[in-house]
């Protein structure tokens, strides 16, 4: 459990001297005149769950873009753990552990779940360079992905092509991707979008059950949602963060009722 | 109760652990030994084709090495002639300045084509789609009038003569019927096809699956696309290379229509008929492709295209996975089993 002292605030974590898993440093990013990135300091400890909330074009999917180097800042930096990876291309962040899902389904449709898993595992087990030993002979990559998939109720439906899948499944199969690199942060981009409200909660049971180490932070626009899952909360407006809190305390920001409910902030 | 068990979508045995299931997914079926012996039966039924076959198990084993990066990997290329030629003039050279020797003379040819699509996979892995169309065309020109002025070296328009081919080991000269033409090509195409067949049922081939579903995806599951592109692009040009050192040899001349953009295109039509992405797609098309223009040019010599334009159209229109495709669908419930 991550104690609240420990991830109250940025300079509470630096003063302790906790290493945050992921953390950025005054992380900028403008389209031309458009500012969708200002000033963003962010430190997630590791093994919390954190929700990252904000009226639509508040620049959340753009944080998450810049944290996992498909977009580059024009300022400021990002580090996981203590090492900066501000100038590393996405795939090498994947690699040393911070990995994401997308809002929009991205999957590879005519791979099975087990195959596009199985993918996952063996470019992380670099046996993707493997070009004249057989796929079945990676018994343990194979037996990883199966694991994955079963840990996320896919085990049965493992062997059906992607595009086959329930988008319920689909959306699951997102994560399991994300999770057969391993990851130590994981970036979750609203993964029950367009998933029925009355399932979306039992995706994010699956989600609260994955391990203890490992740092998540979660895009979501259902409050029930995020206040039944998040230890804490970022509060996003106009590519600013406008306050970070334990879910109490965000409830009774005045700030965040104002955002969301006078909507005077969109944008 | 079912002595059969519950069978789940594609038909196998809920049972099965998933490594069981990929491996019966990838084991030889008893269509695919039936498919090969019957590349035999030239021989017994139509001895006096045995030269057209052979000219079509080489276009074959070229249409499987474009297959390798247009159906696995999603590379389109309308410049894939330029390996072929490559392959083709090396092989034809090494004859003509005396060494003849069949075998070495197509390792050659490989490692010749292999250097060249090794050097240009590195442009190939910037681009896709019409960007790739348009460099990989502009590559192929460039090698035809490269060929073609270099005129004191190929021969230019009135091709490369003097290719004399020794005896394979010694022993089986080229003969006039294209018997030995026909064995050697076969044998070669069969071999080739072995190692296509384990890269693409290997990690390497899943990642180029990949990379055609989802190329954008590929990097946020930490995969580099650019090395496995560079990887296959270089492997299916030395597959290239070897058809076209092929030729050559069976013919012992090199026309400059090896390295031409018709050749590319033909390769291109051969696999989408036959079918992309499904290792046969290519040898199926190059049979049908290379029967129906000897029948229709044996009709009328002058448009037997249009005959091959009606059938490209009618099969993209109804078999857009192409004919292997479209037996695949027919067939769904025959998969695993037989093909």
């Amino acid at each position: 459990m991550v104690s609240d002292a420990a991830a109250s605030n940025v300079a509470a974590g630096k003063a302790q001297g906790a290493i945050a898993a992921l953390s950025t440093r005054a992380l900028a990013k403008n389209f031309g005149s458009l500012v969708v990135a200002s000033d963003i300091e962010i430190a997630l400890p590791q093994g919390a769950r954190y929700a990252l909330i904000g009226p639509n074009g508040a620049g959340k999917t753009t944080l998450i873009n810049l944290l996992t180097g498909m977009l580059r800042p024009d300022g400021g930096q990002v580090l996981l753990g203590d090492e900066d990876i501000t100038t590393l291309d996405p795939q090498a962040r994947v690699r040393k552990g911070l990995v994401r899902t997308f809002q929009i389904n991205t999957l590879f449709p005519q791979l099975t779940a087990l195959e596009a898993v199985l993918l996952a595992v063996s470019e992380r087990k670099r046996y993707s360079g493997h070009w004249l030993r057989k796929l079945p002979a990676h018994g343990d990559a194979i037996d990883e992905a199966y694991a994955i998939l079963d840990s996320l109720r896919l085990g049965p439906v493992c062997h059906r092509l992607t595009r086959e899948l329930a988008y319920g499944q689909q959306r699951l199969l997102e994560i399991a991707l994300a999770l057969a690199t391993k990851p130590r942060v994981l970036l979750l981009d609203e993964p029950a979008a367009g998933v029925p409200r009355t399932e979306s909660a039992e995706l994010f049971t699956a989600i609260s059950g994955l391990s203890q180490e490992l740092t998540v932070l979660f895009i979501e626009h259902d409050m029930n949602i995020v206040f039944r899952f998040a230890t804490r909360i970022i509060v996003m407006v106009g590519g600013r963060i406008l306050t970070e809190g334990t879910p109490q305390q965000i409830a009774n920001d005045a700030r965040v009722r104002e955002v969301y409910l006078g909507g005077a902030h969109r944008g | 109760m079912s002595t059969l068990g519950t069978l789940d979508a594609r038909g196998t045995p809920a049972a099965a652990t998933p490594q069981q299931v990929l491996a019966d997914g990838i084991r030889w079926k008893r269509l695919e030994i039936i498919f090969w012996l019957c590349l035999l039966l030239p021989f017994v039924l139509t001895p006096s084709y045995l030269s057209l076959a052979s000219q079509i198990a080489i276009t074959a084993l070229f249409a499987v090495s474009l297959d390798l990066i247009l159906g696995y990997a999603g590379i389109v290329s309308l410049g894939h002639a330029a390996y072929f030629g490559l392959g083709a003039y090396a092989a034809g050279l090494l004859a003509k300045w005396g060494w003849g020797e069949p075998l070495t003379g197509l390792v050659i040819a490989a490692a010749v084509a292999g250097v060249f699509g090794y050097a240009t996979s590195f442009i190939i892995s910037r681009f896709r789609h019409l960007a790739l169309i348009m460099i990989t065309l502009g590559l192929g020109l460039l090698l035809h009038e490269a060929a073609n002025s270099a005129s004191g070296l190929t021969g230019g328009a009135d091709g490369l003569q003097g290719v004399k081919m020794w005896p394979i080991f010694g022993a089986f000269k080229f003969d006039l019927f294209g018997t030995t033409a026909y064995v050697y090509s076969l044998v070669v195409l069969f071999l080739t096809v072995l190692v296509a067949r384990r890269i693409i049922h290997s990690p390497f081939g899943l990642s180029l699956r990949g990379i055609r579903e989802n190329a954008i995806r590929m990097p946020a599951i930490g995969a580099s696309n650019d090395a496995h592109i560079r990887k296959i692009y270089t492997i299916a040009a030395v597959m290239a290379g070897v058809a076209g050192a092929l030729l050559a040899q069976t013919t012992e001349t090199v026309s400059l229509e090896v390295l031409s953009f018709q050749r590319s295109a033909d390769v291109l039509v051969i696999l989408i008929l036959g079918g992309a992405g499904r290792l046969y797609g290519g040898i199926i098309g190059a049979i049908i492709y290379m029967v129906a223009r000897d029948q229709f040019s044996g009709i009328n010599p002058q448009y037997w295209y249009f005959w091959i334009g009606l059938l490209l159209v009618a099969v993209v229109m109804f078999l857009p996975n192409g004919i292997l495709g479209g037996l695949a669908r027919l067939t769904r419930s025959w998969r695993g089993k037989w093909w």
